[in-house]
């Protein structure tokens, strides 16, 4: 069961949506960080992001090559070449920095614009109801049956090149229906609650309503979809770069795989090569995902450990 | 006497120090009583209720004890509260519309609690609970279906039909109400006193925000403010002479008898009741009461003003003499002993 | 139930109108001729080269007004006849894809179900004891998070490079021709196993977390408290609990199986796999674009039949599902 797909069980308890705890009893914000503090899969988890973060920004500038200088093909780590040098004499440590950004840049620009198509969707159709509900609902029934990558590996067979702007704004599109889903089954029984009647009944328009009472209480909920979309979203660039299928002319960590694969890397045992990237992009990926479930237990009080 | 709580405190672990949201509480419910416990929406009233139950981990007994039937309640001991659950003492949750579990038939559901309670005739209790459900107008058909296939009304029916299926004791019925509309409403609050006068329970209390429709089913009726009782009494007495000044508020604030009112927060007084976290001493009504002067500073006691009339007030206790005492004195305890097992 | 159920072949209808006409339109919309392009590859002298051309481009029905072509799409589908591939000329494309189908099937089948079956098992069991949670979780975050292409090398390289114990690519071992023999069958299941395990443990890791998540806000959520509440044992609340959050997973495990028919490209490539994954993928090489239309159309087809049957093997299984479906508030 890949990432994405765990954002999907349609009836799964929502992951992060906290009991709402009566006015009088919700947690204040300095609760939120005194848990957070103490909790200590967040920690972990966003200690570890922080450091991968701070080596994808300072890294090509810390790497004492470029990705385009030559030297020995095909050697293996030493003192020069930390990371040893790929089959055209490229330092690998030099492209596994340049790749580490270029992943965080490719999920960030598909959470955010899954995120954004899905809140927008997911807001309406469970604000409004009926037709648009309706229509809403059909669109993302077809779009999770219609297998991304083989669109992907369609439509980019028609494209000559591809930026990295494509790449992240081709995976929001296929993934926004989780957000939408999610977001459309907390708006529906948000609605109903006392709070948003209030509202109504105060005379406020709908969309004041939505944006200053419904969003602030899904913020956190919304905050765990989107960050569960951003390591998905890294790991869709992955494979795509692996296929050839990524930005043209651009260094990533996919990309460094698809290069060792296609260059016997295996055979020739240069493990320096492919291993790297990979683990690289795990500890990304996994770091967010234990940040999450540590922020899940910050959030929903039920699930912290007493 | 049914139940005896005495000097209760119930608390929630938190991490700004223990809530103290039931705050020595004491009161009696005699055998066939059905007793309403009212008051604003977190003043404590679920707190009693799932106290006398199930504890979750986050709660803890802070002191006082209840007696069933002249037994003490192993409160704080999951295991030896488990056997007595549903059997001597049960509840219909607050959250009676999301309570039955979703991947099983009613039917099955039941048959698997009768089983955690090592229940050998069980054909006798199916024969009893058809009886039950025909009383209440619900096809036996029901029992093949799965919760989210039922209205909210009939969740709820079949909620109180399982809960009060081993005749217990006490029933706890916490908010059976709100979520209805008011046909529905008069027909739940109908078979909690059908139930009673049957014998399935010996006695009840009925967890309301709504004291209109407590007027309409409980024998006598709690108020309870800020994790303290405050005023009980017959029904006729709270609802025509109110005592207490918050009582007072409340009904005051009831537009007619019978019609049903949503939120009872008190319009006709400014102000909100204390934090539990650091709740003020003396008595908590002091800063939204008219009445309120230096004594008001000390706690006042939950005190029998008249027979079967407790009152936490000083201004009540002086002008109806010196003679209020204090309820529920050691005594009562060894009294409540001698009772135990009657009408069972 | 009928509403239901013709609401959900509405979706298919629709899924499957905008699924031909993109498929359609996708080699009409690229600059120039897929024939010509195709044609200039080879040396042809121009006679041989005006004849190949009007022939093909009637094979292709790349001919005639574009309604006429898109016509005559619908009609060659709804025949099931999709032309021949260029790239494998003159192979038909139905064959292309029938040969390449049960790779596919029988890689992706096995590895959704197994891992879902052992994950729900670990989840479960992650969920009632701590211990185990405290291994379990780590490690089902890692493989979580592992890309396919990462777990696609190491596993060959560790098994079959370093160690020898498997093949490290194809479908069978190239030495050998298609036969019903023993040894042929031998040689399909060792190059069958490491992307097997691949897929496998990829899909292992979500089930096991998401089981986990699921048992632990069930074992919270109101029916459990209140089968506490009636004093039901806790091993009844914990079977609740574990029924209530299958039902979850079992519409997850419905969605992959779904998409089962897409291959998976990935895998299929990494250990260069004949299904049709590597099939798509080898069509783009080739710009054999009448392939990839007929491989993208099959996916559709074998995509909306998978999600019909699954959805009326659902409602059989369980009323609820119905619902949940509908994506009512559940
Ligand atoms: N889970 C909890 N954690 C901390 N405090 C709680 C919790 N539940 C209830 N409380 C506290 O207990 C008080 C009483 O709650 P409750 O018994 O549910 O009130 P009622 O049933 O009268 O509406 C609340 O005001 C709140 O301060
Ligand atoms: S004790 Fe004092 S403050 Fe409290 S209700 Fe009575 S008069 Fe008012
Ligand atoms: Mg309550």
């Amino acid at each position: 069961m890949s990432l994405a797909d765990t954002l999907q069980e349609p009836g799964a308890p929502v992951p992060g949506a906290p009991a709402r705890p009566a006015a009088a009893l919700r947690p204040r914000r300095n609760d939120f960080l005194y848990y957070g503090l103490r909790n200590k899969k967040l920690v972990f988890g966003l200690g570890l992001e922080i450091l991968l973060v701070i080596l994808a920004i300072i890294g090509p500038s810390i790497s004492p090559h470029n990705t385009t200088d030559y030297f020995k093909l095909n050697a293996s780590p030493t003192g020069a070449n930390w990371l040893g040098t790929d089959f055209q004499g490229h330092d690998v440590f030099a492209q596994l920095v340049n790749g580490l950004r270029e992943s965080y840049l490719v999920g960030a620009l598909g959470a955010v614009s899954a995120a954004i198509v899905g809140m927008v969707l997911g807001f309406i159709a469970g604000w409004r109801g009926g037709i648009l509900d309706e229509i809403l609902q059909l669109l993302t029934n077809v779009i999770v049956m219609i297998p991304s990558l083989v669109l992907l590996v369609v439509v980019g067979a028609y494209l000559n090149t591809r930026s990295v702007l494509f790449e992240g704004v081709f995976i929001g599109l296929t993934t926004w229906p989780w957000v939408a889903r999610a977001v459309r089954a907390q708006t529906f029984s948000l609605r109903s609650r006392e709070f948003v009647d209030l509202a109504r009944l105060s005379g406020k328009r709908p969309t004041s309503i939505v944006i200053r009472d419904i969003a602030p209480n899904m913020a956190s909920y919304l905050f765990l979809v989107v960050i569960l979309l951003f390591g998905s979203s890294m790991l869709l660039a992955a494979s795509y770069d692996f296929l050839g299928l990524g930005p043209s002319g651009v260094v990533s960590l996919g990309g460094m795989m698809q290069n060792a694969n296609l260059n016997s890397a295996l055979f020739f045992k240069e493990w320096w090569w492919f291993f790297p990237p990979g683990l690289v992009l795990t500890a990304m990926v996994a770091s967010l995902l234990v940040a999450n479930v540590g922020l899940d237990e910050v959030f929903n009080p039920k699930l912290r450990e007493s | 006497m049914s139940l005896t709580v005495e000097n209760l405190s119930v608390a929630y672990r938190s991490r700004r120090g223990d809530i103290t949201a039931v705050d020595s509480v004491s009161f009696r419910l005699a055998d066939g009583e059905i007793m309403g416990l009212a008051g604003e929406s977190g003043s404590g009233k679920s707190t009693i209720g799932n106290a006398l139950i199930y504890m979750d981990p986050r709660m803890k007994l802070a002191g006082g004890k209840a007696l069933l039937d002249g037994k003490e309640l192993p409160l704080s001991d999951n295991d030896a509260m488990r056997k007595l659950r549903m059997t001597e003492v049960s509840l219909v949750p607050q959250y009676a519309m999301s309570a039955l579990p979703p991947t099983r038939r009613i039917g099955k559901i039941i048959a698997d609690l009768l089983k955690s309670h090592g229940i050998k005739d069980r054909d006798e209790v199916l024969s009893e609970l058809l009886r039950r459900l025909e009383l209440i107008g619900l096809k036996d058909e029901i029992l093949r279906r799965y919760a989210f296939e039922l209205s909210g009304g009939m969740r709820q029916r079949v909620t109180i039909i399982m809960s009060s299926l081993l005749n217990p004791s006490l029933l706890i019925a916490d908010e059976v109400t709100s979520a209805l509309d008011v046909s529905t409403q008069r027909a739940v609050g109908e078979m909690l006193i059908e139930f009673r006068d049957r014998g399935y329970i010996k006695s009840a209390i009925a967890i309301t925000h709504d004291l209109s429709i407590l007027a309409q089913i409980a024998d006598s009726i709690t108020i309870m403010y800020a994790g303290r009782l405050a005023e009980k009494a017959s029904t006729a007495a709270i609802t025509e002479a109110p005592l207490h000044p918050y009582t007072q508020a409340l009904i005051a604030s009831l537009p007619e008898v019978g019609v049903r009112h949503e939120d009872t927060t008190l319009t006709g007084i400014p102000g909100r009741p204390p934090s539990l976290v650091n709740p003020p001493s003396g008595c908590r009504f002091r800063e939204r009461c008219p009445f309120a002067f230096e004594k008001c500073t000390e706690t006042p006691p939950f005190a029998e003003i008249r027979p079967g009339h407790q009152v936490a007030c000083w201004k009540v206790s002086q002008e109806h003499g010196g003679g209020a005492r204090v309820t529920v004195p050691a005594g009562a305890i060894a009294d409540s002993a001698s009772t135990k097992g009657t009408g069972k | 139930m009928r509403r239901f159920l013709s609401r959900k072949l509405i979706t298919y209808l629709i899924a499957f109108v905008i699924g031909v006409t993109v498929d359609w339109g996708i080699p009409r919309l690229i600059p120039g001729d897929p024939v010509q392009a195709y044609l200039s590859q080879f040396r042809l002298q121009p006679a041989g080269y005006d004849a190949l051309y009007k022939t093909m481009s009637e094979a292709f029905g790349t001919n005639g007004s574009a309604w006429d072509q898109y016509m005559h799409y619908w009609q060659s589908i709804l025949t099931w006849n999709m032309g021949v591939s260029i790239g494998n000329f003159p192979a038909r494309v139905t064959t292309l894809i029938g040969q390449a189908l049960p790779y596919t099937l029988a890689l992706l089948i096995p590895a959704i179900v197994l891992s879902y079956i052992l994950g729900n098992r670990l989840g479960a069991a992650a969920a009632r004891r701590k211990g185990l949670d405290n291994s379990v979780l780590p490690l089902g975050y890692v493989f979580q998070a592992m890309p396919y292409p990462w777990l696609a090398l190491i596993i060959p390289y560790l098994l079959a490079v370093v160690w020898h114990v498997f093949p490290l690519s194809g479908g069978y071992s190239n030495s050998l021709l298609p036969t019903w023999s023993w040894t042929f069958i031998g040689s399909l299941l060792t190059h069958w196993f490491l992307p097997f395990l691949t897929v496998f443990l990829v899909s292992l890791g979500g089930w096991a977390i998401g089981m986990r998540n699921l048992v632990i806000y069930e074992l919270e959520n109101d029916s459990s408290r209140y089968l506490r509440a009636l004093g039901a044992r806790e091993r009844v609340i914990r079977r609740y609990a574990y029924r209530n959050a299958s039902l979850p997973q079992l519409s997850g495990l419905a969605l992959q199986l779904g998409v089962v028919v897409g291959g998976n490209i990935v895998t299929e490539i990494a250990f260069q796999y004949p299904g049709l994954g590597k099939l798509l993928y080898t069509a783009i090489g080739n710009k054999d674009y009448f392939l990839l239309q007929g491989i993208f159309i099959f996916i559709i087809i074998g995509v909306l039949i998978a999600n019909f049957v699954i959805d009326l093997v659902f409602i059989s299984i369980d009323p609820r599902t119905r619902l949940s479906m509908q994506g009512a508030p559940a």
